[in-house]
Parts: structure tokens; sequence; C-alpha cells
């Protein structure tokens, strides 16, 4: 029996987890892991320039690769600056393991320097977590950690790991497989409620299929294509779901909710019938609840039960893995009868209230995002961060794969695109990764690019550069007789030069004209770019659902 | 809106007390009563939680209990045939011919006076709610000085327990 300290444990862990990257930050709580880490080949740490970074890199990696990704901090302040990280991970359901020192078991509850409870901190924001203070169960909570943050409904676990606890040796092997009696998820949806689904859907004359990013977590965007077409049904994805269906197929709805398209939220608005999958009836998509669907029975299919009948009252609920109920809905369903009168439907919508916007006048940051996609032939990897830029990506950009949109949709995380970017980049080194940006959220994060001129990481950064909190801004004009309070970001920084300091490519951008340029320009850089674009500063996200409204009550900008 | 009493197995582990609670306060859930204790098995501890709400509230709290990692087991007892208990302390002022009085009150509810002082009785009462309840207002009117609730706890009865509901999903 191998006879190892703890620190070695964990690195024996990642290897067997097959972990080729791990993005953290060291500090004292932690120097016995990364003394270990020092010698490790197979391992690739990245360092980033400030704990969130990593957490967030992690989960950007986990997102583009389908893989869990694994940062790591110190006790204390270096725990707490994950604590948006994980967070944002829980919120969105990604497998993420997050590892953060401590301080020795004998000093837990002193107020130790550098002693937080981060165990306590984080349980209502991690999937599990654990505190490990006997070094012969650590092996086993490892095991256990990887094996909960990848199964069920996936999540961020965190394992804390007290100082001693790493430098004290043991003999107990590293589990090969792990089982957990009060943790069983269930995969197979009942069959009886399938067959009574597919009745529902068969006989349904106006049916929608609403598909969020738990179709993008089972893997099951080719089942629900398949499904689709063979039933007929057209598919609005959540910002989650961006990709799990081509949006050039002439079954896409797009996206629906508060900045959805008009033709999504209608289609919505008038279906007999909502297939929700791995979906689960946020704010920003049902709108005022009461008048979701209201025409609609409810089909829900979910691996996670509290998903289901949260928000709004389902009608037939299926727990289960979206891929392996599809699978057995393709068997059951057809094609049913006169749905091709709903489909002129929707492409009358379609043609009468298309996504656009005043192409006259100032850049317009829609241009540009229409511009990355055309360069980039619609194969880039996207990220964004959170406000205007996230929904303009959303709507201007046309997703055809799955885990090609990344984001932060259910904590809203500003900060997180540049990170996220730069996981995704590290995981899929041979794609294309773009992170579109506003002013205020890259200054979150903008300390990273000393990391992506350490590791010459090539991500693209488009900011849409319109010197407000763009959202906030929006909201405070239409809702707020324009009392622009705070939003103003005065002395916002030269991000050509501040790129420049770090060593990283920067290029502005104040016309229309040289947008094209600029990003092939960008795409033949083989390094960080990072685009400056001076783009109108009082364009709006259109259409909008406002607040207490119902779905179909959108409001536009143009005439 | 009705009070639903919910039995929950845990894995009886450091910090799952924390967990519940947090769950509770994160989800904006209430709690009226929660006790909790060893079972026979001594990995597993079994809380019983007395929970205000309407039925969809009730049906996340105990979907939401069950998604936490470290809960094994959870039942609503509500609707089932169920033996309940609680325990009280009461210290009750006693003095000059009260003291008789509230000597036959504790014997008809079958408690004890488990401390004499002079100007005071502390009695002990188990039961259910209502016999709880029954001999709090009775002895009210001679001045309650100190009350103590374990909160209650409960078990399905045996021939009733549906074992196929209880399994956790």
């Amino acid at each position: 029996m191998k006879n190892r300290i703890g620190a070695e444990v964990v690195i024996e862990a990642l290897i067997k987890e097959k972990v080729d990257t791990v993005f953290g930050y060291p500090g004292g709580a932690m120097i016995p892991l990364y003394n270990v880490l020092h010698d490790v080949s197979k391992l690739r740490h990245i360092l980033v320039r400030h704990e969130q970074a990593a957490a967030h890199a992690a989960d950007g990696y986990a997102r583009a690769t389908g893989k869990i990704g694994v940062c790591m901090a110190t006790s204390g302040p270096g725990a707490t600056n994950l604590v948006t990280g994980l967070a944002t991970a829980y919120m969105d359901s990604v497998p993420l393991v997050a590892l953060t020192g401590q301080v020795p078991t004998s000093m837990i509850g002193n107020d130790a320097f550098q002693e937080a409870n981060i165990t306590g901190i984080t349980y209502s924001i991690t999937k599990h977590n654990y505190l490990v203070k006997d070094i012969d169960e650590l092996p086993l909570v490892l095991k256990e950690a990887f094996y909960i943050a990848k199964t069920g409904r996936p999540g961020p676990v965190l394992v804390d790991l007290p100082k001693d606890i790493l430098n004290t040796r043991t003999t107990v092997e590293y589990p090969r497989q792990v089982k957990i009696r009060s943790y069983r998820p269930v995969y197979k949806g009942n069959l009886r409620q399938i067959e009574k689904a597919a009745r529902v859907i068969n006989g349904s004359k106006r049916p929608v299929i609403y598909a969020g990013g738990g179709v993008v977590a089972s893997n099951a965007s080719e089942k629900l294509i398949e499904f689709a077409h063979q039933t007929s049904i057209p598919v609005t994805t959540t910002l989650m779901g961006l990709g799990v269906f081509p949006e050039d197929d002439p079954l896409s709805l797009q996206m629906l909710g508060m900045h959805g398209t008009f033709w999504a939220n209608y289609a919505v608005s008038e279906a007999d019938l909502i297939i929700a999958m791995g979906a689960r009836f946020d704010d920003r998509v049902t709108a005022k609840t009461s008048e979701f669907a209201a025409q609609a029975k409810i089909i829900h299919i979910d691996i996670d039960p509290t998903a289901i009948s949260k928000n709004v009252r389902v009608d037939l609920p299926i727990v289960g893995d979206v891929t392996e109920v599809l699978a057995q809905l393709i068997k059951l369903t057809n094609k049913g009868k006169g749905r091709e009168t709903w489909l002129r439907k929707i492409v009358r919508w379609k043609e009468q209230y298309p996504l656009k916007y005043d192409k006259n006048g100032d850049l317009k940051p829609q241009f540009v995002i229409e511009k990355i996609y055309e360069l980039t032939e619609g194969k880039a990897v996207i990220t964004t961060e959170v406000g205007q830029n996230q929904m303009w990506a959303a709507q201007f950009y046309r997703y055809t794969k799955p885990r090609t949109f990344i984001s932060s949709g259910g904590l809203g995380t500003m900060g997180y695109g540049f990170p996220a970017a730069i996981g995704a980049q590290i995981g899929l080194p041979e794609r294309v990764v773009f992170d579109i940006a506003g002013d205020g959220s890259f200054q979150m994060n903008i300390q990273e690019l000393a990391t992506v001129a350490n590791y010459n990481v090539p991500v693209k950064v488009a900011i849409l550069n319109n010197g407000y909190l763009g959202m906030v801004r929006q909201w405070q004009q239409l809702f707020y007789k324009s009392r622009y309070s705070q939003v103003d970001l005065v002395g916002r920084p030269d991000f050509v030069k501040v790129a420049e300091a770090y060593g990283v490519k920067g290029i502005r951008i104040e016309k229309k004209e040289k947008v094209e340029s600029a990003i092939k320009e960008a795409l033949a850089t083989d390094g960080p770019v990072i685009m400056d674009f001076r783009v109108d500063r009082e364009e709006n996200v259109y259409p909008m659902v406002p607040a207490g409204a119902a779905l179909h009550q959108m409001i536009e900008g143009l005439a | 809106m009705r009070t639903h009493l919910i039995s929950v197995e845990v894995e009886n582990r450091f910090g799952i007390l924390a967990r519940i609670s947090s769950l509770f306060s994160a989800r904006g859930f209430n709690i009226d009563s929660l006790t909790v204790g060893e079972t026979e098995d001594s990995t597993i501890s079994r809380m019983t939680l007395v929970v205000p709400g309407d039925d969809q509230i009730i049906e996340q709290v105990i979907k939401q209990l069950r998604k936490l990692i470290d809960v094994i087991k959870v039942t609503d007892l509500t609707s089932e045939a169920t033996v309940e208990r609680e325990l009280i302390l009461i210290r009750v002022a006693a003095k000059g011919i009260n003291r008789a009085e509230i000597m036959r009150i504790v014997e008809i509810f079958r408690g004890r006076i488990v401390d004499v002082h002079p100007l005071s009785f502390t009695i002990e009462v188990t039961g259910t709610e209502e016999k709880i309840n029954g001999i709090i207002t009775l002895l009210r009117p001679f001045g309650l000085k100190k009350l103590v609730r374990t909160g209650k706890i409960a078990l399905a009865r045996e021939e009733k327990s549906n074992s196929i509901k209880a399994v956790k999903n």
C-alpha cells in the first residue's frame, strides 16, 4: 500500500479523474499542495490573477468541453473569492470541483489568520461540500466530489482541505467506484408517464419545444434534432440552451423570454402544448407566470425533481435524463395532424417581426456581432459578459452547435465572460473563442489580461464600449424617466493602452467601415486581442418584455 | 395553509443541521419546530420537522430536502397514521392553596413534578400537541414562569407505513 501525504492524494485523485488542467492561485494554506504539484507534468496549472477568475475559467472549460472543471484557492480570502464563481456554476448546473485550503484542523474556529468558514458560506451555492477532518477519509471524499459534480443535475462541489491534512500520511487507496446511499439520481424516465406524454404530443396541434441548458448538459442535442424533425415541432431555446438546436433550422424559433424573438414568444403564448426539457421556467423566460403559455398543457422533462412545478404548474412531469427520455419518446411519437397550419403561422410572425436595429448613423453593437458571426462562419465559441452585450450576443450570432454559447445565465455575473473564454480556449485550443464584452463587465476581471499574456491564450475580446452600464441605463431610460443614476462609467480607461501595457494586442474601432478589417486582423493574430468597439452609447436591446408584463406583451424600439 | 409533519432521515454527519437550516433560509421556507437525534442506526439521524405551507410549498420543501446529498429519506407524515409526542417542562408559580390544585391538574395529565420550590413547581408533561396545549391553558392562570418544549417527534404507525411512497427518488 502506498503511504503518501494528503497533498499527494489530491494530485493522485486529479490524475485518476483524468483532469488535465486546473485553474488556481496559491497561498499559505495551499503550499503543501503546490509543492507536490510542482513536480507533476501530467497536470497543467493555469495561474490566474484573481481567484474569481479561477472559478470562472474552470467553469468556461467545463461548459466548452463537457468535462469537469477544477479550480483551487487558498484559505480565507482565496476561498471567499471563489464564491461568485461557485454561485455562477451552481445556478447554471456546471460540474466543478473546487479545492480550497483551510487553516490546520486544530485552529479551525479560532479566527486564525486567513480563516473563513467556506463550507458554511457555500452551503447554498454548491451541490455539496466537504470539510476534510480525517486524512483517511480524503480519498473517498475526493472520489465522491467528482462523482457528485458530474452525475444527476451537475453542479459545483467544494472540498475544504486543512493544511495539516495535506501534510498527514495515509495508506487508504483512491477508490475505483463510489456508491452513495443517499444519492441516486434517476436517469430513466417513468415509462407510463412517457407513454402518456407521447399521446398528448401526438394529439397536439400547436406544440412548442422549450429546451434549456439541461439539454446541453445531457448531450441530447442530436436526440432533440431527431425528435423535432420527426414530429415537426418547432423549438425555442433558453439563453442556456442556445446552440442545442441549430438556429438555421426552419423549425428553430431561436430564443424566448424577456429579450427573445417575437415569434418564439408568440408561439409559446398561443401553443396548445409546451414540451419543456432541461429548463426551469426562470422568470426571465416566463415573464408573468400566470399568463405563461396560458392555453397550453405543459410536459416537463427534467433530471431534477425540484425544477418541476417550482415556478409554473406542470401537467405531465417526467423525471429523468433528457437523452434517455427523448430516445423513448422518439419511438412513440409522430407528425400529428394539422401542424402545417401552425408552422405557417410562425413563419408569418417571423416575416412580420424580424429582429432588427437601426442601421443608420453610429457604429451599432448588433452590427459588430453580425460581423463576428459572418467572419467566424458561425463556428466560434462565444462567451459573454452580462447585460446588453449578452443579449445582443444571444440575438445576433446564430448558434448551430451546443457548447458554443457560454454565458452566466442564472446568476448573471458581470466579469464572467473573459475568464470563461480563457477556460474555454484552454479546453479547446483549436477553436476560435470570442468574449463579447461590455466596458463595465470587462473591467471586473480586467486583471486576467496578465493570464492571457502569460500563456498566450489567443482569446479575442470584443468590447462593445458604450461607456455605460448599458442594461441598467436602458431600464432607467424606459422605466425611470431617463434618470441615469450611477451608470455613466466616467473614467473608463483606454482599453488599447491597457492591453498594450500587458503586452496584448489592442485595436480601437470607431467606424462601421473598420469593423471587418479589425475582426480579420484579430482572427489572423496568433495570440490574444482586445478590440475596443466604440459603439452607439444609447442603443437599446429590443424586443423587450417589460417586468411584470406577459410574454406576448413585447415592446419594440423601432417604428 | 396547513401544517405538515415531515420526517427526514439524514447521514449523522458534522454540519448536517446547518445544511438543513441553510436550505430553509435560502429557499424562504418556515419551520415551526425541528427536532433531531440519532436513530437505531448510529450513522443515521432522524429529524422531525413541522412546516407550515400550502401544497406547492410543501412539495418544494420535500423535493429540496431530498436533493441534499446527505438526506437519505424524506416522508410526509401529515396524512399518515402516526404516533406523535412532544415533551415540555413548565415552571409555574405555586403558592398556598394553588399547590394542591396544580398537583391535581398534573395528575389528570399524567405529568410529573420534577422540581419543587416553595414558590413554584417544575412540571414535565409528554403527549400530543393537543394535550400539551391543554395543560398549558390550564396552568397559565397560576402564572407561567418558564416554559420549554422539545418540538414534535413522530413515527408512522407500523401497519400503515407506506414504504413505496417513502423511498427517496
